[in-house]
């Protein structure tokens, strides 16, 4: 008894394609565009044989904004702000890529201690992502309001410490070419230092909640498994591609920024389920930690912008960039080609959530529909950048 | 004709409460308005911080938020509403049952905001839906959010039971089903519902100018 458990038969399913026979009847359901998950405006399309799902449609488009379009007719600092809006969870990283694509254009040098401040403000934003999104997961899974709650307190702490820095909770706009908006506030890096070792007890506590806590393990454990063959094919980035096991990380790859300067290690899964999916990102937000404790201790004093950057009448030379960087949720792409005016000619977003989402519907097939909602959940997207 | 609130203060010292049917039914609606989870860009976001333990919408009385919109009293457009969007919008406001409100949150919802000049963006719901109360913000903060359910139990208390002021649910001649509007070749068909969303009156030159 002890060796097959439950747990592993839970895992089998029959193979679809012997469920479906000729003139069966599938029940078509369309899930969204206003349904109860708390992912926005999407609609799934499902066929399904009883409660399983035999197929899965993605429908896109009800929050397409033209933010490229809009982008490239607008200055190249005016795009600024729209990036705020793509994925409005993690408005600076956002904006650090952006800035880094622009940089690149331009060849702007950015100064060290801009470099910090982009790291400490980056890593912020990704354990308010990863605390928002495991709640988000909980309360898709039935767990009403409490673990969001928790959630939600931690991130109004840094949303705190963002609308303190940049004059604004969610739409930060506080990046520029070649550095930073403003210096930090007096007594700032004291609150967040404040608040950084008051981070741990945190995920002390929703662990102690959540990662032993039966419901979840029975929901999660097996269910939506992602193989790393296919994860790398589809172009998956970010922790659903660490919880298959693909050892990618562009903090690690790229070293953009100051990121070799600092010590953390690279949370990887094992079965590329929505369990480890869950876990990486508890694991993630530890591993941010320690590097906001490095980079808090080690900020250096000087300027926070590159002087030689201009502000007004930027017009870098005609050529291309691409900037990414590892936001919360993948490898976060801006592509830019510049003919020499004052806007971009082109102006591309490779975001994340969109091509998380194209394996979709291979990690439903055979799922019941209650599960469905669950592993749209887990990977984590939000639709302001899925549509753009 | 209310009761005097000299007179009402002294009869609530003898243990008497003397109400009218209209201030006790304002009362118990302006203080259970269950709004329609439905979130549907940035917004959304600040919306569910309100009802999270900092801003607390529960305090009033609207903490409920409903999946389905025949449960729902209130409809909080929290975001960008898309030209794809909007029919579900109008379609999600019709299946709401009277009494119901429409607050616009956030820049998007009233007039397209940042998003006004992009070519799939609806200029502002209220030209397909009447709106209650518009909140300025991109996104709006929550206490924000809060004065604006506070502006509208303001608004459902000082609602007479008659008259030509009385709620909509009251006046059986009061439209109740809003055109749905299609996608056409180029914009929805029709751009906006007239009847809501009239045109401005032309200014003749001088009058109104002095």
């Amino acid at each position: 008894m002890s060796h097959s458990s439950t747990a592993e038969m839970k895992v089998y399913r029959p193979p679809v394609v012997d469920i479906i026979e000729e003139g069966d009847e599938l029940l078509e359901v369309a899930m969204g565009p206003h349904h109860p998950s708390t992912h926005g405006v999407f609609r799934m399309d499902v066929a399904l044989d009883g409660e399983r799902v035999i197929r899965l449609k993605p429908v896109f488009g009800y929050l397409h904004r033209n933010h490229e379009k809009i982008a490239e007719k607008a200055s190249y600092l005016a795009a600024m702000p729209y990036t705020d809006r793509l994925d409005y969870f993690c408005s600076l990283t956002n904006n650090w890529a952006y800035a880094l694509a622009v940089e690149k254009l331009a060849g702007i040098e950015v100064p060290e201690r801009a470099e910090y401040i982009r790291v400490i403000t980056a890593e912020l934003t990704r354990i308010q992502n990863h605390a928002s999104s495991i709640g988000f997961l909980m309360q898709e899974m039935g767990a009403s309001g409490t673990p969001l709650m928790y959630a939600f307190r931690e991130r109004e702490k840094i949303l705190d410490l963002f609308e303190e820095l940049t004059g604004s909770r969610m739409m930060c706009n506080y990046m520029r070419f070649g550095g930073c908006r403003v210096e930090l506030p007096t007594g700032w890096l004291a609150k967040a230092q404040t608040i950084v070792d008051g981070l741990p007890g945190f995920i002390d506590e929703i662990e102690a909640l959540l990662t032993g806590n039966e419901i979840l393990m029975a929901r999660t454990q097996g269910m939506g498994v992602l193989k790393p063959d296919l994860a790398i094919n589809a172009g998956v980035t970010g922790p659903m591609l660490r919880a298959t096991g693909v050892n990618y990380d562009l903090r690690k790859v790229d070293h953009y920024g100051i990121y070799d300067r600092f010590k953390f290690r690279v949370p990887l899964g094992d079965h590329g389920d929505i369990f480890d999916r869950y876990m990486i990102r508890i694991l993630e937000m530890r591993e941010s930690v320690t590097i906001l404790h490095q980079a808090i201790k080690d900020i250096p004093a000087g300027p926070i912008m590159d002087p030689k950057s201009k502000i007004r009448g930027f017009r870098p030379k005609p050529g291309e960039a691409y900037g990414r960087i590892e936001a919360p949720k993948g490898e976060l792409g801006f592509y830019l080609i510049s003919d020499g005016s004052g806007n971009p000619y082109r102006y591309r977003v490779r975001p994340p959530s969109l091509i998380n989402l194209t394996i979709l519907e291979d990690m439903c097939l055979g799922q019941n529909v209650a599960d469905v909602v669950l592993i749209f959940g887990s990977v984590d997207i939000v639709l302001g950048e899925v549509d753009r | 004709m209310a009761v005097e609130d000299k007179l009402k203060i002294e009869l609530g010292k003898q243990g008497v409460f003397v109400t009218t049917v209209n201030e006790i039914y304002n009362w118990g609606r302006k203080n259970s308005v269950w709004p329609l989870q439905f979130g549907l860009a940035c917004c959304a976001i600040e919306m569910i911080a309100t009802t999270m333990a900092r801003y607390d919408l529960a305090r009033f009385g609207a903490e409920v938020f409903r999946p389905s919109p025949r449960q729902a009293d209130l409809m909080i457009i929290s975001g960008t509403i898309t030209k794809k969007m909007a029919p579900q919008v109008v379609r999600l406001y019709n299946q709401m049952a009277e009494p119901r409100y429409v607050i616009a949150m956030g820049a998007c919802a009233i007039s397209g905001g940042p998003f006004k000049q992009g070519y799939n963006v609806l200029k502002g719901i209220d030209r397909y839906i009447p709106v209650d109360v518009h909140i300025p913000g991109c996104p709006p903060r929550p206490e924000a959010l809060i004065h604006a359910f506070m502006t509208l139990q303001a608004k459902i208390d000082a609602q007479p039971l008659t008259g030509t002021e009385r709620p909509r649910h009251l006046d059986a001649a009061a439209m109740s089903e809003f055109p749905v509007p299609t996608q056409g070749a180029h914009d929805l068909e029709p751009p906006a519902n007239r009847l809501v969303w009239p045109l401005p009156a032309p200014v003749a030159s001088g009058e109104n100018c002095g």
